[in-house]
């Protein structure tokens, strides 16, 4: 008798064409953009829809790197999601922690509250922090940046990291405890390291909402020193001639390293997304 | 919960910091935005602003084109959460039958979520350039067709619903996959021997046992999808053509960044919210999706 994971060779031969149809979907645009970034000066505006463009160059990766200010942006762009990286890290797995192994008064109110936040425009945050800053004339700098961002990914992270420490069987840190492990000791030593792929997602999270964000970054900085990755690439676009050649090379570089961190964390993605939000 | 240690000191010192940083970063700004929206402050009256009552509230609510946008927003929701989740179900249902290579399609599918969503916005704009853009050249190619993406209200809209459709169908993808992942074959292998069908088997143990697994999700993508600024402002550069192409988020970011109607895009970002929190708990108080997540 057939598996239930087995198919019949139509069912097959259908599934890899569905695959196959999505897969193409799903790659187009990432291959165009390649393409795009690798056309000669002189013919960004062609009507072909060539993957590999004849006469490939690298000339507008050299620009990019060479006549843009697009070091700066990135180096601006590492600073502040380094930084909301490792507080959204910190922030996450103690409250994550202490939502998934005690109860105090004021528990479900707090989880119910971080959740309700997802539920704010982002102009409501924006607006007051905008008018503060301007006030405390904190304006044009990273301060409202780097706590924009660590609010906005706190409450996935929050929920995440609470999720899989439910998984995490409390027979373990008791038996430390009976050995006389101060408690927090059985946190750092015992649950963190076993918290690892949840750490990861969480500090994946954290780093790609500062990386890529653009409309706060909009608002909060003015100096062309202080741009970011994202307005500087948005620039490219929205002066009078659109730079074709130069958003597209800068889109290849501000991708690859998140791209990559995702394919690298996505098996253990999988699982915590489908534990947080099963066991909650 | 049986692991659940009492009330205890220590809750509070690991819970603290995160509470105090949201504390700070949410609820200070949500009062702030609470006495702004009652107030007359705009760029003319920045420092001299003043309490006005409830006219911003009026003002938004008796505007024709706040219920536009709603409803479109309303439409923007409904058409991404169906594409969303149909197609992340469907895959996720392929990905879970034991076929070859099926690592290497999962991975393959799932960048549209790791690309930076800025960039898969300016991207698609690009792509649906009218003489350029790779969307219709394909079509001229294939059927001789010109469509006037960006400079039509509806073409641009749904530029943005392809634009957000290609970003957000991964994330329900793996959800679903990880759902379909942890439900025992034995199940389906009863069913066979009682005869079922392919339907009924989907009816009677997939679809109840994914649910759980996908009504958190469902809501978050709602919510995510009500309030998704990035790409309808990316896709039609800030609501082209003329202000007509936006969700309520844009429109009201509009108001607040380029116009600098304080007050008033304060009491419309207030509106936002209420809708958005009466309709998520009215939808999770219907599915019951409360107890799951405090089990």
């Amino acid at each position: 008798m057939r598996k239930p994971r087995d198919l019949t060779l139509r069912g097959r031969i259908g599934s890899y064409l569905i695959l196959g149809i999505f897969t193409i979907f799903a790659l187009y645009p990432i291959l165009r953009v390649i393409s795009i970034s690798l056309r000669p000066g002189d013919r960004l505006l062609t009507k072909s829809l060539a993957i590999i463009p004849e006469d490939a160059t690298m000339e507008s990766y050299v620009k990019l790197f060479l006549d843009e200010p697009f070091m700066l942006w990135m180096w601006n762009s590492i600073v502040i999601s380094a930084i909301v990286t490792i507080v959204g890290v910190g922030l996450a797995a103690t409250a994550g922690y202490s939502f998934s192994r005690y109860k105090f008064a004021g528990r479900n109110a707090s989880m119910l509250g971080i959740i309700t936040t997802q539920m704010f425009p982002v102009t409501m945050l924006l607006l007051p922090l905008f008018i503060m800053l301007i006030k405390l004339k904190l304006y044009d700098s990273y301060i409202g940046l780097i706590i924009a961002y660590s609010a906005t990914a706190l409450p996935f992270t929050v929920w995440q990291m609470k999720g899989y420490y439910d998984t995490i069987p409390y027979s373990l840190e008791e038996a430390a405890m009976i050995d006389g492990a101060p408690p927090f000791f059985t946190f750092y030593r015992i649950v963190l390291p076993l918290a690892l792929p949840a750490l990861a997602i969480t500090a994946l999270f954290s780093f790609m909402t500062a990386w890529s964000e653009y409309l706060v970054a909009a608002v909060l900085l003015q100096d062309t020193g202080l741009f970011t990755l994202p307005i500087g690439l948005k620039g490219f676009q929205s002066s009078m001639e659109t730079a074709w050649g130069l958003y597209s090379a800068g889109a290849v570089v501000v991708s690859i390293p998140v791209v990559v961190l995702f394919m690298f964390l996505s098996r253990w993605l999988i699982s915590g997304l489908t534990l947080g939000s099963v066991k909650g | 919960m049986s692991t659940m240690r009492a009330n205890n000191r220590l809750a509070y010192y690991y819970v603290m910091p995160a509470l105090a940083v949201m504390a700070l970063v949410v609820l200070w700004p949500f009062i702030y935005n609470v006495i702004i929206s009652f107030s007359n402050m705009n760029l003319t009256h920045f420092h001299d602003w003043r309490i006005k009552g409830v006219r911003n509230y009026l003002l938004v609510l008796t505007e024709s084109t706040f219920w536009w946008f709603l409803w479109k927003t309303f439409l923007w929701t409904a058409i991404n959460l169906v594409f969303h989740v149909g197609i992340g179900i469907f895959l996720a249902l392929i990905l879970n039958k034991d076929i070859k290579g099926k690592s290497v399609f999962r991975t393959l599918l799932i960048l549209p979520w790791a690309v930076p969503q800025y960039i898969t916005a300016l991207t698609w704009r690009g792509m649906f350039n009218s003489e350029y853009g790779a969307v219709n050249l394909f079509l001229s190619d294939v059927a001789g067709l010109q469509i006037p993406w960006l400079s039509t209200e509806w073409g641009a809209f749904t530029a943005c619903l392809i634009t957000n459709i290609w970003l957000g169908f991964p994330f329900m993808m793996i959800v679903a996959l990880g759902g379909l992942q942890s439900i025992p074959d034995e199940l389906y292998e009863a069913a066979d021997l009682d005869g079922a069908n392919a339907f009924q088997k989907f009816r009677n143990i997939t679809a109840p046992l994914l649910k759980p697994v996908m009504v958190p999700a469902i809501i978050l993508g709602i919510i995510w999808t009500f309030n998704n600024f990035n790409v309808v402002w990316l896709v039609s550069n800030g609501g082209e053509p003329s202000d007509t192409t936006h969700i309520l988020v844009s429109y009201v970011y509009k108001a607040a960044f380029t116009y600098f109607r304080m007050g008033y895009a304060a009491a419309f970002s207030m509106i936002i919210f209420v809708i958005l929190f009466i309709f998520s708990w009215r939808f999770i108080k219907h599915t019951k999706v409360i107890e799951n997540v405090y089990a």
